[in-house]
């Protein structure tokens, strides 16, 4: 086995995990009840599911320099999602809890 | 059939489906929401054929700057009631999509096809490319070739925000300044200077690459609409000379140019081919001020921004 087609083994095999997690928060999102399930399960599936592709794609751009921007894209869809998740359950909690009030 | 051709094909059908969807969708949010994804694809569309440029933009300004002022603008309508369902504006919609999918692939099918995916623009932008004063052939072709169309469309956006400004003064009152949390402002401390960054790299970029003063002009805009909602940007009184100044430094600069071109040089908007190059990087920096505020303006405007 040649390291060429073990580099694409490992990349392949890395942005089908990542695949995967992806389908697994639409589904969260698609079949979770309450507004704050579906946001748990679409956040940590879409961070962990990115990292994976990105991973994935780093391996196979084959150039560290191409790695070094996917890791850099990946730092902010990560921190942006994150932020965008917490953003949007404190929106909906407050409302919530002013409707609880009046 | 390559394999190339499956996420372009994907990309296709998810674009009729969202376009169809956002179109007919029951409720006014679920369209807004929908139009926004609509934008998003439009703009992974214009990447697959090779138009960053556009991409950038429709990603920027269509989706993003579109969405916040669609969603500011639906909170202050009242709530819709859910659409009754009519079969005649399906009907139309169908009609519509099966002739003009049937006309492309009737044109793709017919003996000696024309090649939609040759850059037919090329030989002649080109071979003009030398007396442009820029390396980037679309930038070339708006700010040089065809900086008129670019000119149309800085006044366009100078018409938009004059008359938002003669909408305004019917509004009572103004939004009540949104309940910012500590991680939203931090967040926003952590994004807008890298906007800024990207901003100016694009705007720089813009003379060799994909790039450009609307491009930079949004992302700049975005950074200043997330500086206004958490209330760290100060309004921007419309009565400041800088704000006006701002606003129209973009279309002022063309003019002059226009003016100077046509009076001294060869004819209007024909730059000579020495200062070619300054004169359009002169104009993109001011063009990029001018949008960036105008779509500020546009999006998080509020009465003390615009009447004031």
């Amino acid at each position: 086995m040649t390291p060429g087609t073990l580099v694409d083994i490992l990349s392949w095999t890395l942005m089908a995990a990542g695949i995967c997690f992806y389908l697994t928060g639409a589904l969260g999102l698609l079949r979770f009840s309450d507004f704050y399930c579906r946001l748990h399960a679409v956040t940590k599936t879409d961070t962990l599911g990115l990292g994976f592709l990105a991973l994935g794609l780093a391996i196979a751009s084959g150039s560290l320099h191409t790695a070094c921007y996917i890791f850099l894209i990946y730092l902010i869809a990560m921190a942006s999602a994150a932020v965008n998740g917490q953003l949007l359950a404190r929106y909906k909690l407050e409302q919530e809890q002013s409707k609880d009030d009046s | 059939m390559t394999v190339e051709l499956l996420p372009d094909l994907v990309l296709c059908v998810l674009l009729l489906v969202v376009a169809w969807s956002a179109l007919f969708a029951s409720t006014r949010r679920d369209a807004m929401a929908l139009f926004v994804a609509f934008g998003m694809i439009v703009a992974l569309v214009w990447a697959r054929l090779g138009a960053p440029d556009l991409a950038l933009a429709e990603a920027a300004i269509g989706a993003g700057l579109t969405g916040v002022l669609l969603l500011r603008a639906a909170r202050k309508l009242p709530v819709s009631s859910a659409r009754r369902f009519d079969y005649r504006r399906h009907l139309g919609a169908l009609t519509f999509i099966v002739v003009a999918v049937s006309g492309f692939a009737v044109s793709i099918i017919l003996p000696s096809p024309a090649d939609i995916t040759a850059n037919n623009i090329d030989s002649p932008v080109a071979a003009a490319m030398s007396d442009s004063g820029v390396s980037h052939q679309v930038t070339a072709v708006l700010l040089n070739f065809r900086a008129w169309d670019t000119f149309l469309e800085l006044l366009v956006l100078l018409f938009a925000i004059t008359g938002l400004r003669q909408l305004f003064p019917i509004e009572k009152e103004s939004l009540e300044p949104a309940r910012t949390w500590q991680l939203l402002v931090s967040w926003t401390r952590t994004l807008v200077p890298l906007l800024l960054l990207v901003g100016g790299y694009l705007l720089w970029r813009g003379s060799s690459g994909p790039g450009g003063a609307f491009q930079a002009g949004a992302l700049l805009a975005a950074g200043c609409v997330m500086l206004r909602i958490t209330g760290m940007l100060p309004p921007l009184h419309w009565s400041s000379f800088a704000v006006r100044g701002s606003v129209c430094a973009g279309t002022l600069l063309f003019l002059c140019t226009a003016v100077l071109t046509h009076s001294l040089g060869a004819g209007w908007l024909d730059y000579p081919e020495a200062h070619a190059g300054t004169l359009i990087l002169m104009i993109e920096t001011l063009a990029t001020l001018s949008i960036a505020i105008i779509l500020t303006l546009l999006v998080a405007g509020e009465r003390k921004d615009l009447c004031s």
